[in-house]
């Protein structure tokens, strides 16, 4: 115990002022838990980046965003290539290694297969009115969505920052997407 | 349609397929003012469960009635807060 409390009997009692001090710091704890946004949040990490993989973490982000929910998106590895906006458009399906396809493997592994398939499955985006990668990564962005592009990945694949749609971050970092992941309410891995 | 309430605006996505129907819904709810209805058209028929579950969800918003009419699903949400 310091000597500056004289007053304070000689036991471990806290004095008057240490009480008021520490209510004092309660209460300012309290203001900023209360006042903080109460939004909930998702964190999605997209790792794939085949056009049926791209599909969900955008569906997703966008409908989370139209519920009102702070979305953040960390794009690494292939997911990079959904933020790409020129590979973005020309994202393919692989014809190899999905039993649902109409082909068998050995078939499916000859050259050209996957931009038979791919085809296949773009007609039927178009026919169905389902909405392109782009569409949705454009609605997503006026929505709100934090799209991060990994640094590392960016680093690796030889990209530029200027490859990316407007309005994604880029710059970040494993330990950017866990403090999100950690602050969130949902936590996805695509 | 027992219209117990006005129709403020009309969004037609008649056609758009998951998730457009709610993501459209919710920004044109956004144009809307309090107390005001949103009259919903979509043909994509997960769109009853999805409006349903979205308006559910969602702060600021109540869905009043569903209808599966003729020729598209009809989605009332009014505007709360």
């Amino acid at each position: 115990m310091s000597t500056d409390t004289p007053a304070a009997p000689d036991d471990d009692a806290p004095s008057r002022a240490e009480l008021a001090a520490r209510v004092d710091e309660l209460e300012d704890a309290l203001a900023e838990a209360t006042s903080e946004d109460d939004a909930k949040k998702m964190s999605i990490i997209a790792t794939k980046g085949t056009l049926d993989m791209a599909y969900p973490p955008l569906i997703l982000a966008s409908t989370a965003a139209a519920f009102g929910y702070d979305v953040t998106v960390f794009h690494t590895f292939w997911g990079l290539e959904i933020l790409h906006e020129e590979r973005s458009k020309n994202l393919k399906l692989s014809s190899v290694g999905n039993p649902n396809m109409p082909v068998p493997n050995a078939v499916a592994a000859l050259p050209g297969m996957d931009r038979v398939t791919t085809k296949m499955m773009e007609k039927k985006i178009a026919d169905n009115d389902t909405a392109s990668i782009e569409e949705l990564l454009e609605t997503s962005l006026e929505m709100g969505v934090e799209f991060q592009a990994c640094q590392m990945t960016i680093d690796l694949m030889d990209y530029d920052e200027d490859d990316f749609y407007d309005g994604v971050t880029t710059g970040v970092g494993a330990a950017t997407a866990l403090r999100d992941m950690a602050d969130a309410d949902i936590q996805l891995l695509v | 349609m027992s219209a117990e309430f006005d129709i403020t605006e009309t969004l037609d996505v008649k056609g758009a397929s998951c998730p457009m129907p709610v993501v459209k819904t919710k920004s044109a709810i956004d144009d809307l003012a309090d107390g005001e209805v949103l009259e919903v058209l979509a043909t994509d028929s997960g769109s009853m469960s999805d409006i349903d579950g979205w308006a559910s969800g969602t702060e600021g918003v109540e869905l009043v009635e569903q209808e599966e009419g003729d020729d598209a699903y009809k989605h009332y949400v009014r505007k709360t807060e």
